[in-house]
């Protein structure tokens, strides 16, 4: 069995779910306190004691120090893999790893940021002779909104695809945003008024980009073996996969198709044994428009370039036939800055049965799936009942 | 130039990206070509990120390609190289590797720039010491 990924199989599960007390404007609050509410809340959730957790996994410069030290735990595992947004799907996968060869048994992954208010956080600057600094910054690229909108232009022109388009995921989005209490825009949202919205990185309109908020999310996964006696019914971690194909933009190896994604899609579906017709509901990293269409296409859903036309007529809203980003995503539930975790919240979550009006009836397969820098990083995450 | 002094980011060289910017300062885009594989790549660096071959040589590139891909930033940075709105683009340059830049000379209007048009580099001396490579539409 040396080797084959595959065996890995639902072999840990998500047994801890929770956002921090309060997610959005948080000045009041620190990113590691952040963190800490998270799993305070994840591990409450699951039932479990400070003491049960032998490894902690986290991102975030200094994080893999910073938390273990806040929270008082000693690990005797830690991950600290920072690939940006997905981290923590990534961090899920490590986790089945290192509890299927026997190195922990109860893995706790927290997250917490100061997105918007950056209290306790490290300064944003890059260093002024980093290839990113010398080879993008000095042509005046705005971070994530240039690198996300220059796959949004050349899929525009390869394929057709439209501005109307890329706005029917931000309305659908909104919809579901509605149906959560804890969103931060709930007020309905017409395709004209992403239209109408300042441009802020052509094609991008504001209502086109993610939030920028403060919070904290933390999972914990566990044995399949350990999971059983625990107070949430079980979700069993299918198939994982991830993949890093660039850093910087310019690095990207393709600018109408997502890379890394196609890869880290395949693996997972090929360890869960599942195709994408199976999954009942997708969590699909949503810092602006593009980016879950694109995931559309590269794990399977439809084919390239099809995804305008995949997303049109509502289809990913509250009685669409594909139930996506059912929290409200990125674009109107809350977006602290590294949003991977908050998937893997909501589809357990969907999973339980656990959503309130939100709720995707008999869901009981979900897809998780992140990007990290920009486009540079995927993870995907497939689960469910063994 | 202009007389006001640049207010842009600039580059801060480490040793294996200085031939580059030694280069623009000289009107010349360097590029660097595989003595294995024969693949040319860009950033510099003292590897093949094709073949991990470390027999690199320099070579000045024809400044021709076309515009890949573009972004048009209505928000400036918080140093920004040019006034808002500007054109920030993805050169795929004729020797194969694509690079970040500007797209200079035409408005900054999406119904006339088009994906693939033919650009050419312009070498805009924004210090004494720094040359920054933007392109042009060709006429």
């Amino acid at each position: 069995m040396k080797g084959d990924f595959r065996h890995l199989r639902g072999t840990a599960a998500i047994v801890g779910v929770a956002e921090s007390d309060e997610l959005g404007k948080l000045p009041h609050k620190s990113a590691l306190q952040l963190h800490m509410e998270a799993a305070h809340n994840a591990l409450a959730d699951a039932g479990l004691k400070k003491s049960d957790v032998d490894a902690v996994f986290t991102s975030g410069r200094n994080m893999a120090n910073d938390v273990p030290e806040y929270l008082g735990i000693r690990p005797r595992f830690v991950g600290g893999t920072q690939i940006g947004g997905c981290s923590f799907m990534a961090h899920v996968e490590h986790a089945m790893a290192a509890i299927y060869a026997g190195l922990c048994e109860v893995a706790l992954i927290t997250h917490g940021e100061s997105g918007y208010s950056r209290v306790g956080m490290p300064a944003l600057r890059w260093s002024e002779d980093s290839n990113n600094a010398q080879f993008e910054h000095v042509f005046g690229t705005t971070g994530p909104a240039t690198g996300y909108g220059l796959m949004a232009t050349r899929h525009m022109h390869c394929y057709g695809t439209t501005s109307e388009q890329l706005a029917e995921v931000a309305v659908a989005t909104r919809k579901w945003a509605a149906l959560n209490p804890m969103a931060m825009h709930r007020e309905p949202l017409a395709i004209d008024d992403v239209l109408s919205s300042r441009l802020i990185s052509w094609p991008f309109h504001l209502l086109d980009c993610c939030l920028v908020t403060d919070g904290g999310g933390a999972v914990v996964v566990t044995s399949a073996e350990r999971a059983r006696d625990l107070r949430q019914k079980p979700v069993y971690v299918l198939g994982t996969g991830e993949c890093v194909s660039h850093s910087i933009p310019s690095q990207m190896p393709s600018f109408s198709q997502w890379d890394a994604a196609i890869e880290s899609g395949q693996r997972a579906f090929a360890m869960a044994g599942v195709k994408p017709a199976d999954i009942d509901v997708a969590e699909l990293y949503d810092a602006f428009t593009i980016v879950p269409m694109l995931a559309l296409e590269a794990l399977g859903f439809c084919k390239p370039g099809e995804s305008g036309a995949f997303v049109a007529g509502q289809r990913t809203a509250p009685g669409g036939d594909f139930p996506m980003n059912t929290n409200g995503g990125g674009l109107s539930y809350t977006h602290t800055g590294m949003y991977g975790i908050y998937t893997i919240i909501e589809a357990t979550r969907q999973l339980r049965g656990q959503c309130g009006e939100r709720q995707v009836q008999d869901a009981k397969l979900a897809i998780c799936h992140g990007t990290g820098g920009q486009w540079s990083a995927a993870a995907t995450l497939i689960l469910g009942s063994p | 130039m202009s007389e006001k002094p640049y207010e842009g980011p600039l580059p801060v060289a480490t040793p294996e990206t200085k031939p580059f910017w030694d280069g623009a300062r000289q009107n010349k885009l360097m590029l660097q070509r595989c003595g294995d594989c024969g693949q040319a790549f860009f950033y510099p660096r003292p590897l093949c990120p094709h073949c991990l071959s470390r027999r690199i040589e320099w070579f000045e590139a024809s400044g021709r390609g076309r515009l890949h891909t573009f972004v048009i930033n209505h928000r400036a940075p918080r140093r920004s190289p040019l006034p808002p709105p500007f054109v920030v683009a993805i050169i795929a340059l004729e020797e194969g590797p694509k690079m970040m830049s500007n797209l200079v000379g035409i408005a900054p209007d999406p119904t006339q720039i088009r994906c693939d048009m033919p650009v050419e580099v312009v070498f805009e001396h924004v210090t004494a010491e720094i040359s920054l490579p933007r392109f042009r539409p060709v006429a």
